[in-house]
């Protein structure tokens, strides 16, 4: 793991000790909310329906047990006792006030965290794939390079007032685990014809209210121009972007209006004159960020594991477990575990102060004292033996933390929305617990097959409604919410935008209308048919009849 | 039928609590307590005692809404107002409209 040094813990302390001074002439009356408003955002404060919310960044979502367990003490001392886990890999406490942030920063500081980048029109703190490093598919460890754009994008001069906010995701692996077709930028590792490795660089791809997968402009980039290719893309974009609308300032609006092919043009030609400044990365600067995040000492462990496999034999419900939670690992013997935060009847992404310290104990015990957090907002440990994965199991029942629904339709991704969000025309996590309690039934589950279901309480599209293979999205009709569904989306490598099905449902109709949408789905599936591999063949057209024949 | 009456409402600077406008430039946290505006004139004379105390810094994010006032006392008449009025449904199982109490 990256850990800071002497600059980044001067930085960080530095920017808590400012903004500490800037909370005391707010509150004194020095400072009015206009001018304090830009001030806190930049530290990632915002107001909410309640109360203010921090938003902490958790870089490219990995964090050390240590971070982990303060995340949880943080929880208890300043806030209601929980935290809800993003799809951005953050953490937002709901119930923050004002002159406690100052604490709460200095807190994060003391475990080389921050709240910055996690609001206002900068860079924003950047995603990755949750199993980076680790991935038995990977070509290389993202990380690094989400690392080194870290560096290069904190407080960057130049990109401190962006037309907009502007979100970077990288994979580095084929398969697409970190939306990066759905991001202003996306970086996916690959490799070339000669065997390097380096970067297609695909830019203009977003949600909200204008949905667009986003195109290649650089099949392959060299690693060493990272920068400078990502400098050339922020510099055309800075110049042309539109301020004079906030709906038409994003980079994808921008590239949708002259086109993927001059706006390639417009990148090279930048890029052109700064390919071989300073921004140009060699070798030892690499390695020096590559050092924080080599591969940890593992054992030799011989596979099959006999422990593992005999507790699979003889636990049904482990068994069913280890199908659905376990990714395979690079390393022979060891498996990565994606943890649910998707209980029935739960709140998508919430974890209670010791959900989170539980969690970091059993990260220490069996992960390497790693985690992760996936934008599906589930949390992720990265290194675990498969000879320790039943007492693994056990010891997340304990805490409410053994539920074996990764991929499957109770695995919902959800907004906060209209509980909390200040943005939001509707609820969103009351639907999500409704439905999660409705598909509970782990046969059900599993027979129904992979799916992701998705909720946004608004347009903006915080919760991936666009890309859920079902999605829903909460909308004010005339006062009243409402919920409008789309099915079809996708959000890995074959990124797709859902298409929407007609009139949107009452709250109360919306569980109906997703039994109905399923009930269909396993009329006309093919045997071992995944719901978007039937979408796909079908079309929307039979669940549109079905859905609105029934309402 | 335009609903006239209408009640303010803040963020309160400190801990961004959901605050109403009282009797007395009183911020209160219970809606039934506020002070509710008939009419265009009193809801402006609401604005500007909110504004004088947002100046002083007490509260932010100052904005009026529709209310609707009954016998069982001040209703929110938009979601949003509801949810703000009494906190999160979350953990409930989303009802009709969420109970004020």
């Amino acid at each position: 793991m990256y850990t800071y040094n002497e600059f980044d813990h001067a930085f960080v302390r530095d920017r808590t000790a400012e903004f500490r001074d800037q909370v005391a002439r707010r509150i004194a009356g020095e400072l009015t909310e206009d001018e304090f408003k830009p001030l806190r955002l930049m530290n990632g404060l915002y107001l909410q329906l309640h109360a203010y919310m921090l938003r902490v960044a958790i870089p490219y979502g990995t964090l050390s047990a240590r971070q982990m367990r303060q995340l949880g003490y943080i929880a208890r001392r300043w806030d209601r006792n929980w935290g809800h886990f993003t799809t951005r890999q953050n953490i937002q406490y709901n119930w923050t006030k004002l002159d406690d942030v100052p604490d709460i920063l200095d807190a994060l500081a003391d475990v080389e965290m921050h709240a910055i980048q996690t609001s206002g029109n900068c860079i924003r703190n950047v995603t990755a794939d949750q199993f980076a490093g680790v991935a038995a598919d990977e070509i290389e460890d993202s990380r690094v390079w989400a690392e080194i754009m870290r560096q290069w994008s904190t407080l960057h001069p130049e990109f401190t007032f962006l037309p907009r906010k502007f979100k970077i995701a990288i994979t580095g692996s084929e398969n697409d685990r970190a939306a990066v077709k759905l991001h202003d930028i996306g970086l996916r590792m690959r490799r070339n014809d000669a065997g390097e490795v380096g970067f297609e660089v695909i830019v203009g791809g977003g949600q909200g209210r204008t949905p667009i997968v986003g195109e290649t402009i650089r099949e392959f980039l060299p690693k060493q121009h990272l920068l400078s290719y990502l400098e050339a893309i922020l510099r055309t974009y800075n110049l042309l972007g539109r301020r004079d609308n906030l709906y038409k300032a994003r980079i994808k609006i921008l590239v949708a209006a002259v086109g993927i092919e001059k706006f390639a043009e417009m990148v090279e030609e930048e890029w052109h004159e700064i390919k071989d400044s300073a921004l140009t990365l060699d070798a030892a600067k690499i390695a020096e960020i590559e050092r924080h995040f080599a591969p940890p000492v593992y054992q030799e462990i011989a596979e099959p594991v006999a422990p593992y496999d005999a507790a699979r034999f003889t636990d049904p419900a482990f068994a069913a477990w280890t199908r659905t939670n376990l990714f395979p690992h690079k390393q022979p013997g060891y498996t990565i575990v994606t943890v649910s935060l998707k209980p029935a009847g739960g709140v998508p992404g919430d974890a209670t102060a010791e959900q989170m310290e539980a969690l970091a104990d059993l990260a220490e015990k069996y992960s390497l004292g790693e985690l992760r957090i996936a934008h599906e907002q589930n949390v992720v440990l990265p290194y675990v033996r498969k000879q320790d994965l039943h007492t693994l199991w056990q010891a997340l029942g304990e805490h409410g933390l053994a539920d074996a629904n990764i991929g499957l339709i109770t695995d919902i991704i959800s907004c906060p929305g209209l509980d909390y969000c200040n943005l939001a025309n509707a609820r969103a996590i009351p639907i999500a617990q409704r439905l999660s309690r409705h598909f509970s039934d782990p046969a059900l589950q599993s027979e129904i097959g992979p799916i992701t279901l998705n909720i946004s309480g608004c347009i903006n599209a915080c919760g991936h409604h666009h890309v859920g293979n079902i999605g829903i999205l909460g909308v004010d009709k005339k006062g009243v919410e409402h919920y409008q569904i789309t099915i079809g989306g996708i959000a890995d490598e074959n990124a797709a935008i859902g298409k929407i099905l007609g009139p949107s449902f009452p709250a109360e109709s919306v569980v109906d209308a997703i039994d109905t949408l399923i009930g269909t789905f396993r009329k006309i599936r093919t045997e071992g048919e995944t719901f978007i591999d039937t979408v796909t063949r079908v079309g929307i057209t039979p669940f549109k009849e079905t859905l609105y024949a029934n309402h | 039928m335009k609903v006239t009456t209408r009640v303010m409402t803040a963020n309160r600077l400190g801990d961004g609590a959901v605050v109403y406008l009282a009797e007395e430039d009183d911020w209160v946290l219970v809606l039934d307590d506020a002070e509710v505006a008939d009419g265009d004139e009193a809801a402006a004379a609401l604005e500007a005692r909110a504004a004088a105390s947002a100046a002083r810094q007490e509260v932010v994010s100052t904005y009026l809404f529709a209310v609707s006032v009954t016998e069982t006392g001040i209703a929110p008449v938009s979601q949003r107002e509801i949810i703000r009025a009494a906190g999160p449904t979350v953990g409930t199982d989303l009802p009709a409209t969420t109970p004020l109490v």
